[in-house]
């Protein structure tokens, strides 16, 4: 009854059950924590639009990417992934989603950024329908600002937050930049 | 003589009995082990409700050897989700992040392109040779919890098995020699 062994095997038994109910704890005070996070996207240019030789159409955009996600920083956070997407619906398809961009923010420091940019990924559809997109719309010597908003994924087990996102086309005329 | 003989007798009974019971008991734990397993896989909806990280592809949020519990639902799969899948043909669970999703307009069916955050490309290296996409039925589930560092008793037992039949043996002595 008193023997070592029982001993530390209760010890043990007690830690691991404390162990367990401070991780409940920490999970639990995420939802207490309301994150509020701005973003701003803006399209400078299309760099180029071409058709690759599988037929895809692919463009290549530059951007400036700005958002402060310091709200979403608890001590509970690891790290928050921040991606921006592309969404849109073709004929074919009702719903694409195309990453462009990723990066990972660390720790709170990190997490008010401004930045400027090229798409990190190819940003190709399935089939050649971008023309429809883009073509039409640059064709008009105006440039056009695509609104698009950041999807912004929270790296902790289960949560996720998310803005909305939409791929607009806002036609306006661009005085000075372009 | 007789005396001996009776005494003998006694005890060998008694050992069979406590050897037949200590059976049993091994036999119950193992069935409510197995039964626990498949309730799980059950109530995850995802045919392997927990895995471990074998690689260090999406560093720095999963390190090699955490555990990973895996739920899956008929919701929609989107870009930014963290997804478990398999190629076809091989067996090992792959946990890395969707960057693209086609959803078709006619019957909903996805094509879904992957990547580990922290490789450089994207998974079509991984893909059998002519697949560019992934399906729904080779995702295997997303990842809604996690536990660091636990899954290193299996990465050390499945790449040395050695280690595996030490640990086995090691129990069964115990359970052998132990008085209850």
């Amino acid at each position: 009854m008193h023997s070592f062994g029982y001993r530390a095997n209760s010890l043990l038994t007690f830690a691991v059950t404390i162990l367990a109910v401070m991780c409940a704890m920490a999970s639990f005070s995420d939802n207490l924590n309301t994150p509020s996070p701005s973003s701003q996207v803006e399209v400078l240019s299309i760099n180029w639009f071409q058709r690759q030789p599988n037929g895809n159409d692919e463009v290549s955009m530059t951007l400036n990417i700005s958002a402060n996600l310091q709200s979403m920083f608890t001590w509970n956070t690891k790290q928050v992934f921040v991606f921006l997407a592309a969404e849109y619906a073709t004929p074919k398809n009702s719903l694409n989603q195309v990453s462009l961009w990723d990066g990972i923010i660390p720790s709170k420091e990190h997490a008010k950024f401004w930045i400027h940019t090229t798409n990190k990924y190819r940003f190709t559809d399935q089939v050649s329908h971008f023309w429809k997109l883009i073509f039409t719309t640059t064709s008009s010597n105006q440039c056009q600002i695509f609104d698009l908003v950041a999807i912004v994924g929270k790296q902790s087990p289960g949560k996720r937050i998310q803005l909305d996102i939409a791929l607009a086309c806002h036609a306006q005329d661009w005085k000075d930049v372009c | 003589m007789g005396l001996i003989g009776e005494s003998m007798d006694s005890i060998k009974t008694l050992q069979i009995r406590s050897t037949l019971s200590q059976a049993a008991t091994l036999g119950m734990i193992v069935a409510s082990a197995l039964m626990i397993w498949k309730g799980l896989i059950c109530i995850t909806g995802s045919s392997s409700p927990v895995v471990v990280v074998l690689s260090g592809s999406m560093e720095p949020g999963f390190k090699r050897g955490d555990i990973l519990f895996l739920r899956m639902t008929k919701d929609p799969i989107r870009t930014g989700e963290i997804v478990v899948f398999n190629v076809d043909g091989k067996d090992i669970p792959i946990v890395h992040r969707v960057i693209e999703v086609h959803e078709r307009q006619d019957n909903g069916e996805v094509d879904v392109l992957t990547k580990g955050d922290h490789n450089p490309k994207d998974d079509r290296f991984l893909y059998p040779y002519g697949q560019l996409w992934l399906q729904r039925h080779h995702i295997m589930g997303r990842a809604v919890g996690f536990l660091p560092y636990v899954g290193w008793v299996t990465i050390i037992m499945t790449e040395k098995p050695i280690v595996k039949y030490i640990l086995i043996g090691v129990m069964a002595l115990l359970f052998i020699t132990s008085k209850e």
